[in-house]
């Protein structure tokens, strides 16, 4: 079992502190609301998608250090990137979390977010990380709400 | 003249219960979660174990002395209930699986059976999800409606309005002994009497006071009153709704099945009376019997002595945590029972549990099905510290410093 104090790493605090990317995007072209229910954590997403890529992004709500951080980070991850790849991302960054990947050699497109990996040995917060990812793919289908339960 | 209570023997208390010698994180468990589930010491534990290897079979049925044991045993822990609530007779002491349960019966039955479309269901504002719920069905499906007794900043009911919330409409009225968020100990007793006045009965979810004080349903007078045999030392799967007879006998069953009736015809069938009519099924028989065992347990050590040291446990865990920069007491009601509710400035409780947790000190964070409480404070969740018997100042002292530290991290 990993000590739960690893998982606050400086960067994950730091970015819990200051958020990137924080705000919303009026006009957008895709927007999604995530819900994590069971801790009240709240992330309103909005982005600009033009010629297949993610223009921008930005985030806002409220929650727990382990999902402002994963929200800040992703939305630095995926800007400038052709939506095929964010959502590529996401698919690695969920199976990263919930154990299914390795980071080592299979989750190429990650790059520094694989300092979410500790997550996968507190799996009370794996929601936590992945409430930002779940509510990208939803704002990118075109769903207006997002789940993680 | 006064009395000086023996304290309990701690140490010795303690070597009752084995989860306390487990190590998380390469560090000795603190539990401070016993409102999310009291721990069982070894005798009920044992207790149990002993029907499930040599006693066990069914209750109410056939004429082996195997079963007719069980039966024996079964009604006892119910005796003991029934002597532990103060009621008048056993026939007041229906078995259910929990609170939830409990309080699930009484709106689907007594509820069904009085509140009709445009009648009020009253409810305080502290209400866990299990006494709002229930009853927010009901209402949809009669077409009543639910009031609130709201509550001031400090978590004490405000009871100037009560006779006025309480109308010629009003049908029923929930109400939390002890809130399971704020530790506020509600004045049930004056409560029930104002609504009695008004011809209005009460039911009472004690999940949370019977782990911390003696109760007596017939001093408060309480019409229904729940609980949980988990939180009270004993396993789950078991609870307990107190009904007054007279309430008991008026209602129609809720769930059909063996054991409820007294004869059953395709033409008609007729019921046992209370409580058995109210027990369809094969009931939980070793959570019945190790609940007893429970309340032995309890009561050997005295409620009394239980309280006040649970008391001088919160006492202490306050004033140490109110000292502590950016922490922020919730519920600071002058009658409060052993739960410590908290905020800390910038540190969101989900990540101050997961730190608490890696100290091995085992805390509740989130919103504690009480999400009417959460709004009511402006706050999404709280981490939660509870005390039980068997704790101690030095793990009141490892809480403490285990805050200090996730302060520091997150500064």
């Amino acid at each position: 079992m990993t000590d739960p104090r690893e998982l606050y790493q400086q960067v994950i605090l730091e970015h819990n502190k200051k958020p990137r990317n924080f705000g919303k995007l009026e006009p957008c072209t895709h927007h999604a609301e995530g819900h994590n229910p069971l801790c009240g954590d709240q992330l309103d997403l909005t982005l600009i998608v033009e010629h297949g890529l993610v223009q921008e992004v930005k985030f806002q709500g409220s929650g727990c250090a382990i999902d402002v951080a994963s929200a800040s980070l992703m939305t630095q991850a995926v800007k400038g990137r052709p939506v095929a790849e964010a959502e590529a991302m996401a698919e690695q960054f969920r199976g990263m979390v919930r154990g299914e990947l390795d980071p080592a050699t299979q989750t190429p497109l990650l790059g520094k977010l694989v300092l979410f990996q500790g997550v996968k040995d507190l799996p009370s917060r794996v929601k936590c990380a992945v409430l930002p990812w779940a509510t990208l793919h939803a704002a990118l289908k075109g769903e207006a709400e997002a789940s993680t339960e | 003249m006064t009395t000086t209570l023996q304290p309990l023997d701690i140490q010795a208390i303690r070597r009752d219960f084995p989860l306390l010698s487990r190590v998380f994180h390469g560090k000795p468990v603190v539990y401070l979660d016993s409102a999310v589930s009291g721990q069982m010491p070894l005798p009920v534990i044992e207790r149990m174990s002993h029907y499930e290897r040599e006693e066990h079979t069914n209750v109410h049925r056939g004429v082996s002395t195997l079963s007719q044991e069980a039966t024996d045993r079964y009604e006892e822990a119910r005796e003991k209930v029934r002597g532990f609530l103060g009621a008048a007779s056993t026939r007041e002491i229906v078995w259910t699986r929990g609170t939830t349960e409990a309080l699930n019966l009484v709106a689907q039955s007594f509820g069904r059976m009085v509140v009709q479309e445009g009648d009020e269901i009253l409810l305080s504002a502290m209400e866990h999800h299990a006494n709002i719920v229930p009853w927010q069905m009901l209402a949809q499906e009669k077409g009543a409606t639910i009031k609130v007794i709201p509550m001031n900043d400090a978590g004490e009911l405000i009871l100037d309005g009560l006779d006025e919330l309480i109308t010629a409409r009003t049908k029923v009225l929930g109400l939390v002994h002890v809130s399971n968020v704020l530790g506020t100990i509600n004045p049930v007793k004056e409560i029930i009497a104002r609504a009695h006045a008004k011809g209005v009965p009460v039911v009472v979810d004690g999940a949370q006071a019977v782990p911390h004080l003696a109760v007596d349903v017939r001093d408060l007078d309480a019409d229904f009153y729940a609980f949980s045999g988990h939180k009270l030392s004993g396993p789950t799967g078991i609870g307990v709704l107190y009904g007054k007879l007279a309430h008991l006998e008026a209602m129609p069953p809720w769930q059909g099945g063996g054991s409820m009736i007294r004869s059953v015809s395709w033409e008609k069938t007729t019921y046992m009376p209370a409580p058995g009519k109210f027990e369809a099924g094969t009931p939980p028989i070793a959570a019945a019997i190790g609940l007893g065992a429970a309340l032995d347990y309890v009561q050997a050590l005295g409620l009394d002595r239980i309280a006040a040291h649970e008391h001088e446990l919160l006492a202490y865990a306050t004033a140490k945590l109110s000292a502590l920069p950016g922490l922020r007491v919730i519920g600071n009601a002058k009658e409060k029972a052993s739960v410590l509710s908290f905020v800390v400035d910038g540190i969101h409780p989900h990540d101050m549990g997961s730190l608490l947790d890696g100290e091995g000190v085992v805390v509740r964070a989130g919103h504690h099905c009480a999400q009417p409480v959460m709004t009511r404070f402006c706050i999404p969740a709280t981490t939660r510290a509870s005390f039980a018997y068997f704790n101690t100042r030095e793990e009141v002292d490892i809480l403490v410093s285990a805050i200090q530290k996730a302060i520091e991290l997150f500064k």
